[in-house]
């Protein structure tokens, strides 16, 4: 027992030196896995208000690119108002209808609310960024998140009033992707590498493509169908698969990011509920 | 100015350099993430005790992972160069008893060359355990090689004009 102590009196250091490492480690394993820590909600609300005081500057030197996006996405959007529509019969009207379900039982899908992004980072290998926007004002984790110019992200973690966006340029973030051309479905990843290329995977050698091909969100994932996510750059053959491995340039450029819109699937909880029944059964 | 409020608010300015400069700055290459913020582990007086030293590291490299999201990571790697510092500084400072005559690490108390010793080892340290850390989760050798003999390359440049704009009045203290 002597022993013991005098081993530990004469080792204090190193071991108090891998009791650190160890909390380290457990902490950066357990945040990935499960994207939560306990400790984040308070010490998020502080580094994010502190990011929110830095934007207020930072914000002044990208008016005006962020201007001209958000002018060319309303452009885009006025061009599908129903006044635009005209019909050739008097007797027919275009009502235009606020209420969730219309006469035709069409449901409301997609809910859009702007945030203002108030951090981000593409240098490292996990990029996440901060929106100005939590469980206060409506945001919840697994909701996505868009730019003026195509996909940003994923919510992972919620605080109070901010929100922590996993990045595309995350390697754990995985996007189900689709051809604009001729519709198959990929699944888009990034590298880790450079911050203007991601990864999409999974299309078969025998579809006919090119460069320059636009790809797009695809209908089986959590972001709203045919949002785009970039063109591609450069086209590989992958050895081991029959599949190709194409280099997208994402039309979005990450160090921009300003100003982006959380997009809440109002009917992902009705689906995932009847999904996982099949699950169950199995 | 007390050391601790000085040293207090050096850690405040290191972090929000690092988060609110550094890694703003859009990539200059694959290979190549500065970083500063550890220079505050150098630059801690010679006297503080080996157990606060590693603690004080911890914090350091938490407070940065606050902003970068990654709880953990450079924790990991400032709790590193904190157990090692002492033992540099033993080696690199055993002919005299001379850190009882300054307070901290810089070049007038080390030495110019022992210092730069003492800034590169510590520097290199510090990447190649974020790096491999990091790289634990994709794993590619040459890559993480070249990425932190460029990413010390630019650190230490960057602690080059550090050390030059703001140079430390070292007070030569004596027993008397």
């Amino acid at each position: 027992m002597r022993n013991l102590f005098a081993f530990i009196r004469r080792f204090s250091v190193l071991l108090f030196f891998l009791l650190l490492e160890i909390i380290s480690m457990v902490l950066l394993f357990r945040y990935n896995k499960f994207h939560q820590a306990a400790y984040m909600d308070t010490a998020g609300e502080i580094t994010g208000s502190v990011e929110a005081q830095y934007k207020k500057v930072d914000g002044y030197f990208h008016l005006k690119k962020e201007n001209e996006e958000l002018r060319r996405k309303l452009n885009e959007v006025q061009n599908k108002l129903a006044e635009n529509f005209s019909s050739p019969d008097t007797t027919q009207r275009i009502i235009t209808d606020t209420v969730s379900i219309d006469t035709s039982g069409n449901r409301r899908k997609y809910l859009y609310m702007d945030a203002e992004v108030v951090n981000n980072s593409i240098s490292q290998p996990n990029n996440y960024f901060t929106i100005h926007r939590g469980t206060k004002q409506g945001v919840e984790p697994g909701m996505v998140v868009l730019s003026a110019n195509g996909v940003a992200g994923v919510v992972i973690d919620v605080t109070e009033n901010f929100s922590t966006v996993m990045s595309m340029l995350n390697k754990q973030s995985r996007i189900s992707a689709r051809l604009k051309k001729t519709g198959e479905s990929g699944r888009i990843e990034w590298d880790g590498v450079n911050p203007r290329i991601v990864l999409l995977r999974d299309i078969p050698k025998s579809v006919k493509l090119a460069k320059g091909d636009t790809v797009i969100t695809s209908q089986y994932s959590d972001f709203p169908p045919g949002v785009m996510i970039g063109v591609i750059e450069k086209v590989f053959l992958e050895q081991s698969t029959n599949n190709y491995l194409l280099h997208v340039r994402p039309s979005n450029d990450f160090s921009r990011l300003q100003n982006v819109f959380v997009v809440s699937n109002l009917q992902r909880n009705e689906q995932l509920e009847l999904e996982n029944k099949l699950k169950k059964k199995k | 100015m007390s050391n601790l409020l000085r040293n207090i608010i050096r850690l405040m300015l290191f972090i929000l350099v690092q988060e609110f400069v550094l890694n703003k700055i859009p990539p200059l290459h694959q290979y190549i993430t500065p970083y500063i913020y550890f220079l505050f582990i150098l630059w801690l007086p010679f006297n503080i005790g080996r157990n606060s030293l590693l603690i004080v590291s911890f914090i350091t490299g938490l407070c940065l992972d606050f902003f970068t999201k990654t709880p953990g990571l450079h924790a990991a790697a400032c709790v590193f160069i904190g157990y090692v510092r002492p033992f540099l500084v033993n080696l690199l400072m055993s002919q005299q008893g001379k850190e009882f005559n300054y307070r901290e690490p810089s070049v007038t108390s080390l030495g110019f060359s022992q210092y730069v010793t003492y800034a590169v080892v510590l520097t290199l340290f510090h990447h190649a355990v974020l790096f491999t850390i990091q790289a634990f989760q994709f794993g590619n050798i040459l890559y993480l090689l070249l990425k932190t003999a460029g990413s010390t390359v630019i650190s230490l440049l960057l602690i080059t004009v550090i050390e030059i704009i703001f140079i430390r009045k070292q007070k030569f203290l004596t027993n008397t």
